[in-house]
């Protein structure tokens, strides 16, 4: 449901950005990630990870949703939607302000305001940093880099670190047990940019209180996943 | 339809084909005219589209969705009289020309003549000389002819230009042809791209290396780091990854089809020529984003004529074509068989291939694209105190240099000998010292230079000028944002000239792409050395980290527009308003 009500605004916004500005509206798809995760802890995921963009050099809307869904049980282990607004602060970083709904399944959910950068750091870096404020605030960074072995194959290593700022008991998240996350993915563009499909491996491990909130919930800390998936572009 | 008629067709001789027009005046005297046009016409007529002409000096051109069929491209785009055949306009010098255009497109649209000298009501772009052509609309134009040359047109409304809406204009000087030759053709370049205009410039904003696949990678490192060392080679990338950005960044939308006169290397568009003949050839860059070197591999090309102006003959081996150019060469294929017309663009991305033949049929060769060139940190200068970087990247580039120099020499112009590229480098001032862009001739020989322009006959009286105005020519790639002054169009004043004053525009690149500026309605004398003997031009191409100064004579009143041609640079923000103060109304 709340989709349907982020996705509703953030249809409005762009209509009416769209008639404020004299600029062709910037726009598009494109979805980091939309991959099968089996994983070995005996469970089998569906992970999604796009952004919805639309707006111009000077200010641009994001919807961005993140999700989780558990083979066989439909479950939502987690679901993200973000509604975001983004704007240039200097060369190669915008500064990002939005909100965050996270509404998985048996979970309560969570409402955040966003603050945070992205951009590209030297190195050709592509970083996202946000902070997450609310009772329960973390902090997320995210870098990926894209190595070219060809003009078409690309190995992709991502790392994304999740610092719970304070405790979120039922998230399993204690204050300054870090998440990690790290990727390895080789994709290959088939169809121009729009149609990447990727293999690879993703590990995630918790630290800290986290750890101990994870393994006290009779959860496996540190499982590493085969993915198979695709990029999009559209 | 209504004015296909008898008139259209009595006029046909001189409006219609490529080479009739001389083989009526010149040919006809020299050699046996039934076998010269038995020759010439059948392609002429293959090769382009006429307007309908439905009286003397009056020109009736349909702007149409058409199938683009060109290559890998295929798919619908915008085209003149219903093709994507790029139409010709043949005007004679001194006539007044009356050109209905009817828009049958679901969106305005707009002709621009590009380098005629007309009231700036007539000069096509919307927003500035009027308000567009709206659908179902006819337009027309109707504006004096004041000189000779070759020009072309297109359209200046959204991204129809790039979907191929384009086409030429030759222009007959008052009193004939002053260059004697035997055939005379248009060769239109254009790089017709499978995705439309609108797409790719959303495709670029996202991302602007979208396009570019010739991007560095994990082979070419590996072949770096055996020529020099792993280490040199890391560092080299390092010192690009810490500036973010490309030294392959010299196309950015790759993955176009070249064509000439609207065929592909394969549909192969060919001139026919006797033996001895001279053969003109009429060449224009037509394409969206596209700089092309030209060669006929074993003929000399005598340019005479740049930008639809005369130039004292220089022969070349080789030329480029910066975006919206035109130079008219002239050579004489002395043997009896097939030469080979080759457009190869800049990045070594693509290129086309047309036939000068002496019969219908033949197709010349078509070589290898050769290495790709790289920008160096030549090619960077510019940016640097744009970007307000500090001494400490200025002292790293310095450092650099040598080794990033040493690493171009070897894995990306193979084949090319040191000495050269330190003559070409310090032989031509239109490029940055040590740039990477530096062309040289696919035989070692004469590549044109800007340097090498002379104007035939100075318009203007030489003066100097009162005022000069900077520009600097300013962008954020990744972004792609593309500035003047560091300011959009849609953020800028316009630029305020007088009536009656000379000014020097001085164009400071601070970018690392090469931009072929284009002042509307008023020539620009490109400022080589050479004073009153400067050529006269519409387009100057500023190389990247170059300064280029070029004197405009405010001799038009009104409102013009004045950007890079570059289709998407245009539409980013690289453009200006010029206002004329004063003048006879």
């Amino acid at each position: 449901m709340q989709i349907y009500t982020i996705a509703g605004a953030a249809g409005i916004l762009l209509t009416t950005m769209s008639m404020t500005h004299a600029e062709p509206l910037i726009y598009g798809f494109q979805a980091e990630r939309l991959e099968y995760r089996n994983g070995d802890n005996d469970e089998n995921v569906f992970v999604w990870d796009f952004d919805v963009v639309a707006g111009t050099d000077e200010l641009k809307f994001v919807w961005r949703s993140e999700g989780e869904v558990v083979e066989g049980s439909g479950e939502f282990e987690g679901l993200e939607n973000q509604l975001r607004l983004q704007f240039p602060i200097s060369t190669f970083f915008d500064a990002v302000v939005g909100v965050q709904a996270s509404t998985p399944d048996d979970l309560p959910d969570r409402y955040n305001a966003v603050l945070g950068l992205k951009g590209l750091a030297p190195g050709f870096l592509e970083i996202d940093a946000d902070f997450y404020l609310s009772d329960h605030s973390f902090f997320r960074f995210e870098a990926e880099y894209e190595g070219l072995i060809t003009n078409r194959l690309i190995l992709i290593p991502s790392i994304e670190l999740v610092v719970p700022l304070q405790d979120d008991l039922a998230y399993d998240q204690a204050a300054g047990g870090a998440t990690v996350e790290a990727g390895l993915r080789l994709s290959y563009d088939l169809v121009g940019r729009a149609f990447s499909p990727y293999i690879g491996v993703n590990y995630e491990k918790s630290f800290g209180g986290t750890a101990d909130l994870i393994q006290a919930s009779g959860e496996k800390n540190g499982v590493t996943s085969i993915v198979f998936g695709t990029r999009m572009m559209f | 339809m209504r004015f296909f008629n008898a008139k259209f067709l009595a006029r046909s001789d001189t409006a219609l084909s490529t080479s009739e027009d001389l083989l009526g005046s010149l040919s006809r005297r020299q050699f046996g005219l039934t076998a010269a046009a038995a020759l010439a016409v059948p392609t002429a007529l293959q090769a382009h589209q006429a307007p309908k002409i439905s009286s003397k000096g009056t020109y009736d051109i349909t702007v149409d969705r058409v199938r683009m069929n060109i290559g890998n491209v295929r798919r619908r785009g915008v085209g003149y009289n219903n093709s994507s055949v790029p139409t010709i306009l043949r005007f004679k010098e001194g006539e007044e020309v009356t050109i209905n255009v009817t828009n049958n497109l679901n969106e305005t649209t707009s002709i621009h003549w590009h380098g005629l000298i007309l009231p700036f009501r007539q000069d096509g772009v919307p927003g500035i000389s009027f308000n567009g052509i709206a659908p179902g609309e006819t337009f027309t134009y109707r504006f004096p002819i004041t000189q000779a040359g070759t020009y072309w047109f297109h359209s200046h409304s959204g991204f129809q230009e790039p979907d191929g809406a384009y086409g030429a204009i030759v222009i007959e000087p008052r009193g004939g042809e002053r260059v004697r030759a035997n055939r005379d053709y248009v060769v239109q370049l254009a790089d017709s791209h499978p995705h439309p205009g609108r797409k790719i410039m959303r495709n670029l904003k996202r991302m602007p290396d979208y396009y570019n696949r010739s991007q560095r990678t994990l082979q070419t490192l590996i072949k770096d780091s055996r020529q020099d060392s792993l280490q040199a080679a890391l560092r080299e990338r390092g010192m690009w990854g810490r500036m973010r950005m490309m030294p392959t960044d010299i196309e950015d939308v790759q993955g176009f089809t070249a064509s000439i006169n609207g065929l592909s290397t394969s549909q192969n568009w060919t001139g026919l020529f006797r033996p001895g003949e001279k053969v003109r050839l009429r060449i224009i860059n037509a394409s969206a984003m596209t700089y092309f070197d030209m060669r006929i591999p074993g003929l000399k090309m005598t340019v005479v004529q740049a930008d639809g102006n005369d130039v004292k003959p220089i022969k070349v081996d080789e030329l480029r074509v910066a975006v919206a150019e035109t130079y008219d060469i002239i050579v004489q294929p002395r043997e009896n068989k097939a030469y080979s017309i080759i457009a190869e663009s800049v990045g070594r991305t693509g290129l086309v291939r047309g036939t000068l033949s002496p019969k219908e049929g033949l197709v010349g060769a078509v070589p290898a694209l050769r290495p790709k060139p790289m920008l160096t940190m030549a090619d960077m200068g510019g940016m640097m105190h744009g970007m307000g970087m500090g001494d400490h990247v200025m002292q790293n580039m310095a450092d650099m240099d040598h080794s990033n120099m040493a690493g171009m020499d070897h894995s990306n112009m193979a084949g090319m000998d040191h000495s050269n590229m330190v003559q070409a480098g310090a032989g031509d001032p239109f490029y940055a010292e040590g740039s990477g862009l530096t062309p040289k001739a696919y035989n070692g020989g004469k590549f044109l230079s800007y340097s090498d322009l002379t104007a035939s006959r100075p318009r203007y009286k030489h003066r100097a000028p009162s005022r000069t105005i900077e520009l600097r020519l300013t962008g954020i790639m990744e972004r792609y944002i593309w500035s003047i002054n560091d300011i959009k169009f849609d953020d800028a004043e316009p630029i305020i000239l007088n009536y009656g004053e000379r000014v020097r525009i001085r164009f400071i690149n601070e970018t690392m792409m090469a931009h072929p500026m284009h002042l509307h309605g008023m020539w620009s004398l490109l400022d080589v050395g050479k004073g009153a003997r400067n050529p006269i031009k519409h387009t100057v191409n500023v190389n990247p980290a170059t300064t280029v100064d070029m004197d405009v004579e405010v001799d038009e009143p009104g409102q013009w527009a004045f950007h890079c041609h570059l289709s998407y640079h245009a539409d980013a923000g690289m453009f200006r308003k010029v206002v004329v103060n004063g003048g006879p109304a």
